[in-house]
């Protein structure tokens, strides 16, 4: 039983149809990096399975919670699966700690003391548990990227998306965020990548995806995919041909 | 020799000022929790809601103030409910200050980058929540300079309550004046309270849009 299933998905932007038809199945404990070109979907893809954007056609299902156009279904939703982004998107106006404490409190109704350990032992696990009380403005790009993380782990999600979050960094910040989504993924987490970081994906990820103008181009274990790309578009993706 | 001395025009005059005050201040506060009211609609998912919200504001700034106080004072009349002056100027002087405020607070809310809410939304929160928790508290900082400038313009639209024949500051004056025959001396006295009170406001509106620019976001 697979913990993310997408099916038939399509989505359109005006008369523009971004997403034709795609067929996934993430199990649980699977690590999977979309790759291709920008423009091919993988972001809308990633951003769909949240609800972020909605689907015209097909049907997505993370841990049996359904993806529907309401609030009721979102939030079921999200509470399964969580979320970070290629900018942080960390709210400035509170403290690393109370960012990580935020959603526990005002959407589980989890207790301020409780949230607050939570928090804490969130940020240790990122390396970041002497920022608790650093305001987001104060922190490194890659600090506040590794704050986002475990603010996202502290509502414990069942799967994390992961859209292009070592792009925005600088090059000499990105290891220590891979570093801690490879512990992830050592750890079981179920993650969905897009990311540009192929070394990364062939060194931590069980099977990678090809996306192409909106389809599944192709798909297997990253030593398939990057030693003996089947078709040309890949190949010429990853600068073989 | 006019019976009347300086001291008794401006003793009079600063006690129909209270009212104007009163006046500003249920403007001002009624105003803010309609422009609340207006604002989560205008923002919400609901189209119905967002279409009321947008009819109330651009009605409420797309007609003269003036209009406003007839329609509440005479017009309500005439449906035979009968509008104390005060009611009515409270009234038309909330709703006024209500849509002016809602579009003020919207621009602030905007303003909140869109990673803002998708953040907020990833952690499964309502829309409530995020804008309790997440976007008011950082639209708050910004939309202070403009809202207390705006309470500006709530006090001098007060005078214009004084044509329904409701007594503050100006019509005081003008009562004043008809007893006196010293236009130039009430007149110029009602200015310089309006003045008074405005001067301030927009003193420190300026000064806060420096501050809030300047400091740390956070502070």
């Amino acid at each position: 039983m697979s913990l993310i299933a997408i099916t038939e998905v399509r989505k359109r932007f005006g008369t523009n149809e971004v997403l034709k038809g795609i067929n996934l199945d993430v199990a649980a404990g699977e690590v999977v990096a979309i790759i291709g070109k920008s423009g091919s979907g993988k972001s809308t893809l990633l951003r769909c399975i949240n609800g972020l954007e909605t689907i015209d056609e097909g049907s997505i299902l993370v841990a049996g919670a359904q993806l529907a156009d309401d609030e009721v279904h979102l939030k079921a939703l999200r509470l399964k699966v969580g979320m970070i982004f290629q900018g942080f998107n960390l709210f400035p106006h509170l403290t690393a700690g109370r960012n990580v404490m935020l959603s526990p409190m005002v959407v589980k109704k989890v207790s301020a003391k409780e949230a607050e350990a939570e928090a804490r032992a969130r940020l240790a696990q990122v390396g970041l548990d002497h920022k608790f009380d650093a305001y987001p403005d104060e922190l490194s790009g890659g600090q506040q990227q590794r704050v986002a993380i475990a603010r996202a782990l502290a509502m414990r999600p069942l799967a994390l998306l992961c859209d292009e979050i070592t792009s925005a960094l600088d090059p000499e910040l990105v290891n220590e965020v891979l570093q801690v989504v490879g512990k992830l993924a050592q750890e079981g987490m179920t993650l969905l990548m897009v990311t540009h970081e192929m070394r990364f994906a062939r060194e931590v990820c069980d099977r990678v995806v090809f996306m192409h103008q909106g389809r599944v181009h192709e798909i297997g274990p990253p030593d398939i995919v990057f030693e003996s790309p089947k078709t040309l578009e890949l190949r010429q993706f990853l600068g073989m041909a | 020799m006019s019976p009347f001395t300086t001291w008794d025009i401006v003793r009079n005059l600063l006690l129909a000022t209270q009212w104007t005050l009163l006046l500003s201040l249920v403007a001002f506060v009624g105003g803010g929790a309609v422009a609340l009211a207006a604002l989560l609609a205008r923002t919400s998912r609901n189209r119905w809601a967002r279409r009321g919200a947008t009819l109330y504001i651009e009605l409420f700034q797309g007609t003269p103030l003036l209009m406003q106080l007839f329609l509440f004072f005479f017009g309500l009349s005439l449906l035979g409910v009968n509008v104390p002056p005060w009611l009515a100027a409270a009234l038309a002087l909330i709703l006024w200050t209500g849509a002016f405020l809602a579009e003020i607070w919207r621009g602030c809310v905007e303003a909140i980058p869109r990673g803002q809410w998708e953040a907020s939304a990833s952690l499964a929160q309502s829309y409530f929540e995020q804008m309790r928790h997440v976007i008011l508290p950082q639209a708050l900082r910004i939309a202070i300079p403009p809202t207390v400038g705006f309470s500006v313009q709530v006090v001098k639209a007060t005078a214009l309550t004084s044509i329904i024949g409701f007594v503050e500051l100006s019509k005081a004056s003008t009562m004043i004046t008809n007893a006196t025959f010293q236009p130039f001396v009430v007149y110029g006295f009602a200015a310089l309270i309006y003045f008074a009170l405005c001067w301030p406001l927009s003193k420190s509106s300026q000064l806060l849009e420096r501050k809030l620019n300047v400091a740390h976001r956070h502070h």
